[in-house]
């Protein structure tokens, strides 16, 4: 069985469990976030009075920080009341960051464990070889009445990455590519498997990115082996009880597992990709895709808001000065990355070349505030959509890229290949 | 569920309708059923609610209804807006999720799009699994419900569902 297969056993109470089959897991750990007040009413629906455990559920306040409206305050101060009544070990507030990378950084995320977040993009924990799925309202609502939820298990892809990573290429270059030529329902109802020499070669970081964009292939969970880098991370943030974890069962043994499909790509001379309006998969490479006029750029969000991301930003405008016709976002993953980024210096650097610096948090990529887009204007973003109306106006138009492309684009006020930078 | 025959008349949307045009991100504070409503599908239908306000309607879509976001407002948006239930080709795996568990009957039947036309009138057979077009007169399969979804959507959804069994013991069968 693939190493997801047996979590999911596992968390069934089974020795195996076969794809297409539908089995009753244990939750390990249950994240909700502030979009989710109706994880409340749910519960409350459902005759829930006590939760199942308080110990393994968590609240990151996270969408709306810090509110934007008198209703989301009011949805974050019932969840603040709920948290408390209910003895809620892990509630995470305004001044925390993005549940994707706040849980990780907390020390809340090990291998084999099995995690479900009321955000699609919990697909990122995938890196530390959990099985990290993103659920609605109600099914975490029955989560915090029994432990438990329903899943069919489902058929695993294997997609290998091979060949050297090029100078300026980042994971979310990759990613868009393999996007592209998939499309973006090739793991409906899915898992993804990354291996390949370049997935061992990324950094913590970009296999984060690579799982966080998975979902937008439909992915339902990914899963990247846990190597030394995933175990030198997880010492770093959690020493005590990493010096009680036990080396994972599954891990020093060939992975043993029916693939549904395992498809091949070779990187070595991928250019840096952009995605256009509207959709995930229209991408072009860099070369087709500059000199597009945009207006803003954001660097930031759970998708490519953390270190990796910000430091290649500084590195891309240290000494120079954004163009003067361009708004340039800096929004960190958490505020344990944004600390880092300032001793390091990076955020001085960005704000010397004129960004614009906001809370932690999911900022306008969901279209909330922080820099929404008016109709007519144009946006390069790190983040991880660019459907219609997703980042404010359904007049505007939204074009992913690295946070390499986003940063040299800020500063020609034009798409611009990063590669001339560095 | 109520009611194992749905009727209604076909309001047909294309491929790729994602959550964020389904729900927009500017309005997911909102909670209630009545304000929630005025908002489904805004972003991908100008005034979709004014045209749905009459009569009972059921969506039929095309590849990847509710992809994007985990957000249960897609699917309760929907529900309060008074469709009766979303047929499509595909669907986004959360909202076929949030759609079983808020009770919005929904239902996988590829080949649908070419064989309707707006304002067709349609009834599911949920227990048959069929759909009857009445202008073609033309029957059409639906992917069948596992049993275990079948009983969330028959107790009308998993919050009846939890308050009658509090636990998942019915699901349990294989």
């Amino acid at each position: 069985m693939h190493p997801l297969h047996q979590i999911l056993a596992q968390a069934a109470g089974r020795n195996k469990v076969k794809t297409g089959e539908f089995i009753v897991a244990k939750v390990d750990l249950a994240e909700i976030n502030d979009l989710y007040l109706q994880v409340l009413l749910s519960f409350k629906e459902m005759g829930g009075d006590k939760v199942w455990d308080p110990q393994k559920i968590s609240f990151v306040m996270d969408h709306y920080a810090p509110a934007p409206t008198i209703k989301a305050a009011e949805n974050q101060r019932k969840m603040r009341e709920f948290a408390k009544d209910q003895g809620i070990k892990h509630f995470f507030d305004i001044n925390r960051g993005v549940c994707h990378q706040v849980m990780p950084e907390e020390g809340l995320v090990w291998p084999e464990m099995l995690l479900v977040d009321t955000d699609s993009h919990t697909t990122t924990n995938g890196a530390f070889g959990a099985f990290s799925t993103g659920i609605g309202a109600t099914d975490m609502a029955a989560v915090l009445l029994t432990g438990e939820i329903w899943f069919r298990v489902p058929e695993i892809i294997k997609i290998n990455i091979r060949g050297k990573i090029g100078k300026g290429i980042m994971a979310k270059d990759i990613i868009l590519y393999i996007i592209s030529q998939l499309g973006t329902d090739i793991a409906l109802y899915k898992e993804i498997d990354f291996d390949g020499e370049a997935v061992k070669e990324m950094s913590l970081d970009e296999r984060l990115f690579l799982c966080n964009m998975s979902v937008e292939m439909g992915a339902k969970a990914t899963y990247i082996r846990p190597d030394e880098k995933v175990m030198e991370y997880l010492s770093e943030v959690s020493p005590e009880k990493y010096k009680e974890y036990q080396m994972m069962k599954f891990t020093n043994d060939e992975i043993d597992a029916d693939y549904e499909s395992v498809y091949s790509f070779d990187i070595s001379d991928l250019e840096p990709q952009v995605a256009l309006p509207h959709r995930v998969d229209n991408v072009l490479p860099v070369s087709q895709a500059k000199g597009k006029r945009i207006q803003q750029a954001l660097i930031g969000t759970c998708t490519g808001g953390r270190i990796n991301d910000i430091k290649m930003a500084a590195q891309i405008l240290k000494g120079k000065k954004i163009a003067s016709s361009i708004r340039l976002l800096i929004i960190p993953a958490s505020h344990k990355t944004l600390q880092k980024c300032i001793e390091l210096g990076y955020i001085q650097t960005l704000l010397n070349a004129g960004a614009t610096l906001a809370t932690p948090s999911c900022g306008p990529c969901l279209g909330a505030h922080q820099g929404i887009l008016s109709s007519g204007e144009s946006c390069i973003s790190t983040s991880s959509r660019n459907f219609p109306g997703r980042m404010g106006s359904t007049e505007a138009k939204i074009f992913l890229s690295s946070p390499a492309t986003a940063a040299a684009s800020a500063l020609k006020g034009v798409i611009t290949d990063p590669r001339e930078f560095l | 569920m109520s009611e194992s025959i749905i009727k209604g008349k076909v309001f047909k949307v294309g491929n790729d309708i994602d959550t964020d045009q389904i729900f927009p991100g500017r309005y997911l504070y909102l909670t209630s059923p009545e304000e929630m409503a005025v908002h489904a599908l805004e972003d991908a239908i100008p005034d979709f609610y004014k045209k749905i306000k009459v009569e009972d309607w059921i969506i039929a879509a095309g590849e990847y209804f509710g992809c994007g976001s985990s957000r249960e407002q897609a699917s309760r948006a929907i529900l309060y807006a008074g469709i009766k239930a979303v047929v499509a080709e595909s669907f986004g795996r959360i909202f076929y999720r949030n759609a079983l568990n808020a009770g919005l009957p929904i239902i996988k039947c590829p080949g649908i799009v070419k064989e309707i036309h707006q304002e067709d009138l349609m009834r599911v057979n949920l227990e048959e699994g069929l759909i009857i077009l009445n202008a073609s007169g033309k029957t059409l399969s639906i992917e069948k419900f596992p049993f275990q979804l079948l009983t969330i959507l028959e107790n009308g959804g998993l919050i009846p569902y939890l308050r009658k069994f509090k636990k998942f013991s019915h699901l349990k069968r294989n």
